[in-house]
């Protein structure tokens, strides 16, 4: 479904992506995990089109997405739940959601929103209310809602448990994890090493800028190397 | 039964405009009003720019100007009834916002600012300058608008400021109307996302450039016919109305009274133009007056004075 080859991006002079090469294919849940710093989020940027990529290519679909323009890409299937969620504090639960659906203007929005809520009934009980007004893992599966709200065939998720509580980072991954139950595909961008290959089929490491290994994720979990680096075993 | 926002809000601009009348001891004060009223359409239309939209502007006048000259030029030159020149004015208002939008949008905040800043100064440099077409800094006659004429003609008798009055004020309604309504659409729904965050409204894909030039045109087209019912009721216009004191007073009206809500900023609107009429009772002072009353609204009240003050009411309420 996606397909990177060779993708690089710089920030100013420093280069910060020194040529990746990912695929993800229909139906899978796909993580990169990796140290701070590794590039996973600008790589997210790249795949969604607001940081600009200085060689390489990306494949949606058997599409070249490099020059299509971030709102396109949206169109064409592929969502992004942003770092820091980047939700719109001072809209209302349900325009947010509606922000997301953004692109339709037909009945399915309203039942999309009904199936958004019987994932997260929280966001049904604070509907009406300001979504800065929410909790930080409140918030979290709002932008994700969202997300879903474009009808997305892939969706990109850049560390969904960040800053979260531990209960709430393992909600958030049972929700990842049903993302395969609706039939998207997923790419989870993590600093949680451990909790993203269990819920991942596949996982790729990031180190500053490069992958450095990949593999079945199951692999991955029990592989010394990673153990000791990421997962603090 | 709960009334929308919106009609709360018409209903109460359409009651006010309709009774306070009433309440007036002379014709000065329905010119006051249809002043407030000009002003409060030019602060509705930079609403959607800088409440829904959240980008700048301090060359509004600039459009002001542009909608003004329009009725003062295009009768004479084109024989246009002031009306179509009006309308004139707002597409031409329209189109250049078009075209100068889309560079200078692509600016944030400060250097927003003074682009935006730049371009009114330009336009009223201008108008200023071309004194052969448009008499220069000692402005220029504008024809009679003639709708008074054709109101007499079916029994309406107003004078001059009632109708004025009248006028402007159904305008502003109308105007207001329509902000709100977009306040509630899909587009003003992609306004105030860009305003939340640029990043994510690109990842639900908001084309961001888009909407915030839909935001500018839409805001010039305010500003240029707030500025032609200026120019008709005066019947006589100087470049004053494009320059950059008119466009930092449309932003000071608008911030004052809350750049989110189309009330408030309509009151920032009646305060910042009848105040320098109250402050008069402090003499040499007023101006000084008139500072420290913007200083404290600001530090008290950040969000403007409407919504700052329905905010504490309803607080109370709970």
């Amino acid at each position: 479904m996606l397909t990177v080859e060779g993708l690089r991006s710089r920030y100013g002079r420093i280069e910060v992506l020194h040529g990746i090469d990912l695929d993800v294919a229909s139906g899978e849940i796909v993580t990169v995990v990796g140290a701070n710093g590794a590039g996973k989020t600008t790589l997210l940027k790249c795949l969604s089109g607001i940081q600009p990529v200085s060689a390489g290519s990306i494949l949606f679909r058997g599409e070249a997405l490099t020059t299509v323009s971030a709102h396109r890409r949206v169109q064409r299937g592929l969502a992004q739940s942003p770092e820091g969620r980047q939700i719109f504090t001072n809209l209302t639960v349900e325009e947010n959601l509606r922000l997301g659906a953004y692109l339709f203007a037909d009945e399915k929005v309203d039942r999309d929103m009904q199936d958004a809520f019987v994932m997260f009934p929280i966001l049904k009980e604070k509907r009406n209310l300001a979504a800065g007004g929410l909790s930080g893992g409140q918030q979290q599966m709002l932008a994700i809602a969202r997300a879903l709200m474009a009808r997305p065939s892939c969706l990109l998720l850049d560390e969904p448990s960040m800053g979260l509580a531990p209960i709430l980072v393992a909600q958030i991954f049972d929700v990842v994890k049903s993302m395969k139950a609706l039939g998207v595909t997923v790419l989870l961008v993590e600093q949680n090493a451990f909790g993203a290959l269990s819920v991942a089929d596949r996982g790729y490491v990031m180190e500053t800028g490069r992958i450095t290994m990949s593999g079945p994720a199951a692999e991955l979990i029990a592989d010394e190397r990673i153990r000791a680096a990421y997962l603090g075993i | 039964m709960r009334l929308s926002s919106k009609v709360t809000t018409l209903l109460i601009l359409a009651a006010v405009i309709a009774i306070a009348p009433v309440f007036f001891p002379s014709s000065y004060y329905f010119r006051v009003g249809s002043l407030i009223f000009v002003n409060g359409l030019a602060v509705t239309g930079l609403v959607i720019l800088i409440g829904y939209a959240g980008q700048i502007s301090l060359g509004h006048a600039g459009f002001a100007g542009i909608g003004a000259y329009a009725c003062a030029l295009a009768p004479v030159h084109l024989g246009l009834h002031p009306a179509f020149a009006a309308l004139l004015g707002a597409a031409l208002s329209a189109g250049i916002a078009f075209l100068v939008g889309r560079p200078i949008l692509r600016l944030k905040g400060y250097y927003l600012a003074v682009a935006s800043l730049g371009f009114g100064i330009l336009v009223s440099m201008v108008l200023s300058n071309e004194a052969q077409l448009t008499g220069g800094p000692d402005g220029m006659a504008v024809p009679e608008l003639g709708l008074r004429g054709a109101l007499k003609a079916i029994g309406i008798d107003l004078s001059n400021t009632e109708f004025w009055y009248a006028f402007s004020g159904f305008v502003l309604v109308l105007g207001a109307w329509l902000a709100l309504n977009l306040h509630h659409s899909p587009t003003g729904r992609a306004l105030r996302a860009l305003h939340g965050s640029e990043v994510a409204a690109r990842t639900v894909g908001v084309d961001v450039a888009h909407y915030k030039l839909v935001a500018f045109v839409l805001s010039a087209v305010y500003a240029s016919v707030s500025g032609s019912l200026l120019a008709l009721q005066n019947k006589f216009i100087t470049p004053d109305v494009a320059g950059f004191m008119h466009s930092i007073e449309m932003v000071t009206m608008t911030v004052l009274g809350g750049a989110g809500s189309v009330l408030g900023a309509i009151l920032g609107a009646a305060i910042l133009t009848t105040l320098p009429q109250v402050l008069t009772i402090f003499q040499e002072y007023e101006q000084l007056m008139l500072g420290l009353v913007m200083m404290l609204v600001m530090i008290f009240m950040r969000e403007g004075l409407l919504p700052s003050i329905t905010r504490r009411i309803r607080g109370r309420g709970e």
